[in-house]
């Protein structure tokens, strides 16, 4: 039994099934992402563990207690939404007590409360403003105010900077992270940018049309992703995907495909499983990330398969930390990622260096990842 | 709302300008002239008026007939001027007004907030009473004024106009409602806030816009309300429009116009008063949500 445990929760409009037995149990401290594109029913799933909207069928349970049925308020939970929902008339140190006062704090106390928690999000000087008054990044400080002062079991956080400007969203990113670690509070957080996904989680629940396409840890999603949605939705650029032909020649196991000019090329899997063996002579598909695939200098010098091929550049997109090269194999685009001073030129032939440990390979059929 | 500056209008030559203008001023010149003709004549000796002469200013400036139609004036049986009949309009016109935009505000809440099998057929209904022509419902409000006890008598008045007031504040709060934020009311209920303390403490203060909208509207259609008036109210009991009527059409003794006329105005000056108080309010609350920003 986990901290908060969602077990076979699902969620139906009439007939319409929206969320489809969802199993997933957190531990105390965790720091979990739901992330999907929208639609997947992430937002659904948090509102029903808030207690915004009621469950199905199955359970949600917070510290082993059954949570279906009991009102929000009474779940020992706080939310952070995405518009801050911060009440317009009032100031922000009465949004901030707000709930205490509703759960019948005595004055004293609350005013304790407040300001421990206006100390810690550094908004001291910002207590008898309206919201109307402040920035968003403030905003999302009063809003997280809110969230802390009643010292909750769950953090619910619903994309809660996606209406922050790019700069402003990574400091909060940090922020919220850097809080986690010194709170060590269980989060539940939404959102739809993989990259805040990655960078915060301790576990992702990656979500797709009402279905958890995998649950782990941000490095098990990234480097082995359970089926090609998982693959193309997390990492940016997304991971490469080329249809390549298994070849078995004894104990060694080739990925066949073309090169930009449509010459065969092969390259040697790294330790083949026997079910990638089994696939001998039909297609399949070979899951590159763009970091695997690039130049000689820029191969990770500790991968233990590292194979070289001379292909055609299409494009160089040049991004400062990195450069990006657009190349064909197997007839899919494929982006490279480089270092900056790389020595490519469009329309050039160059050498890529492909690390075959991090490859991955997908059964076109299925769409599952073969193991 | 931004401002059209001078250059992005289609420059006019200065002859054609005047004349836009000219028309105007005349325009503005005949609608503001009843309203001239009214004052005018409301601050004369009768002689003056029955002497012709209905636009010319006064020679003798008197406020004689406004103090006559204020408190002395026959109008029911004693000659009281139409003062207890403005007490009777306020006191059936602040409860009626207070109570219709209350519920109006409550009905609002709950059909956008708290959503439900049929609201938006009930809210359907809701509007339809807003075209139920007045006439109609005459006989069976009689009827049930009479069964109520009410028959006659201020607070039944005051029934008739919130039953007749709801379907129009229930619209303006609903649509008011619609645009508010559903985080808010979330928030609030993790928060803890029951129903109506989410009413009271983060609706309600974030309504004054539409709260101003209602209002007036509700005071105007109630305080210039005549046929209702005529038919439950009797007597002393009746409201300002209907006593207005009385001193007008009564058929005994000479026709007092300059006192009709100051009644007239004393008739009309709560609804200006109010628009003048709080009219900017009620331009900004019918246009809200309709611009971002």
């Amino acid at each position: 039994m986990g901290f908060l445990d969602i077990d076979n929760a699902t969620k139906s409009y009439g007939a319409v099934e929206v969320l489809h037995r969802v199993d997933i149990s957190v531990e105390e401290g965790e720091f979990l992402v739901l992330v999907g594109p929208s639609g997947c029913g992430k937002s659904t799933l948090l509102n029903m563990i808030a207690g915004l909207e009621e469950i199905s069928s199955g359970e949600i349970r917070i510290k082993d207690a059954v949570m279906n049925g009991v009102h929000p308020s009474k779940r020992n939970i706080a939310m952070v939404f995405q518009s801050y929902a911060l009440y317009p008339n009032m100031t922000v140190g009465q949004n901030i007590t707000f709930g205490l006062e509703m759960h019948g704090v005595p004055k004293g106390e609350r005013e304790t409360a407040m300001a421990e928690v206006a100390k810690l999000l550094q908004i001291e000087q910002l207590l008898d403003r309206k919201p109307g008054q402040l920035s968003g990044g403030q905003r999302q400080r009063v809003a997280m105010g809110r969230a802390l002062v009643r010292n909750p079991d769950v953090f619910l956080f619903d994309e809660p900077l996606s209406n922050l400007d790019a700069k402003l969203r990574v400091d909060m990113r940090t922020e919220i992270k850097k809080l986690h670690q010194k709170l060590g509070t269980t989060i539940v957080y939404v959102t739809h940018d993989q990259i805040e996904a990655m960078t915060l989680s301790t576990r992702i629940a990656v979500m797709n049309g009402g279905y958890v396409q995998q649950l782990g840890t941000p490095k098990e999603i990234y480097d082995t992703p359970a089926n090609l949605f998982v693959a193309t939705f997390m990492g940016s650029p997304s991971m490469n995907l080329i249809p390549v032909r298994v070849r078995t020649e004894g104990n060694a196991v080739y990925a066949v495909t073309q090169n930009s000019q449509g010459q065969e090329i092969s390259l040697t899997f790294f330790q083949p499983s026997d079910r990638l063996r089994s696939y001998d002579g039909q297609e399949i598909i070979l899951g590159i990330r763009p970091e695997a695939l690039t130049d000689v200098e820029g191969a990770d010098q500790r991968s233990a398969h590292v194979e070289r091929l001379e292909n055609m550049v299409a494009v160089t997109e040049p991004a400062g930390s990195d450069t990006f090269v657009t190349t064909t194999l197997g007839g899919a685009e494929c982006v490279a990622r480089m270092r900056s001073d790389a020595d490519v030129v469009a329309g050039k032939q160059t050498v890529f260096a492909v690390n075959m440990e991090k490859a991955v390979v997908f059964d076109p059929t299925t769409e599952q990842r073969i193991l | 709302m931004s401002v059209a500056t001078q250059d992005t209008a289609i420059r006019t030559g200065r002859i054609a300008r005047a004349m836009i203008y000219l028309v105007l001023v005349l325009f503005a010149l005949f609608y503001v002239l009843p309203l001239y003709v009214m004052a005018v004549n409301s601050v004369k000796p009768l002689s003056e008026i029955t002497g012709g002469g209905m636009m010319a200013l006064p020679e003798v400036w008197t406020i004689e007939p406004w103090l006559k139609a204020w408190s002395t004036a026959q109008i029911g049986v004693e000659p009281t001027g139409l003062r207890p009949y403005f007490w009777n309009s306020i006191s059936m016109v602040v409860p009626a007004v207070a109570i219709s935009t209350v519920l109006g505000a409550l009905n609002g809440y709950v059909l956008t907030k708290w959503r439900f099998r049929w609201d938006t057929i009930l809210f359907g209904l809701m509007l339809f009473a807003c075209f139920i022509p007045f006439q109609i419902v005459l006989i069976p409000m009689a009827a049930v004024l009479g069964f109520l006890g009410l028959a006659g008598s201020t607070s039944g008045l005051v029934l008739v106009h919130v039953v007749y007031g709801i379907g129009f504040s229930t619209l303006y709060f609903r649509n008011y409602y619609a645009v508010f934020p559903t985080e808010l009311v979330r928030a609030a209920q993790i928060d803890g806030a029951g129903f109506f303390q989410i009413f009271w403490r983060i609706l309600l203060p974030s309504s004054g816009p539409i709260s101003v909208v209602c209002i007036i509207w509700q005071f105007t259609n109630i305080w210039n309300d005549f046929l209702f008036g005529a038919s439950f109210a009797s007597g002393d009991g009746a409201p300002m429009t209907v006593a207005l009527n009385n001193l007008v059409q009564s058929s005994t003794g000479v026709k007092e116009y300059n006192v009709h006329f100051a009644g007239a105005i004393l008739a009309a000056l709560p609804t200006l008063l109010v628009y003048i108080v709080a009219g900017r309010y009620f331009v900004r609350g019918l246009m809200a949500g309709s611009v971002k920003g």
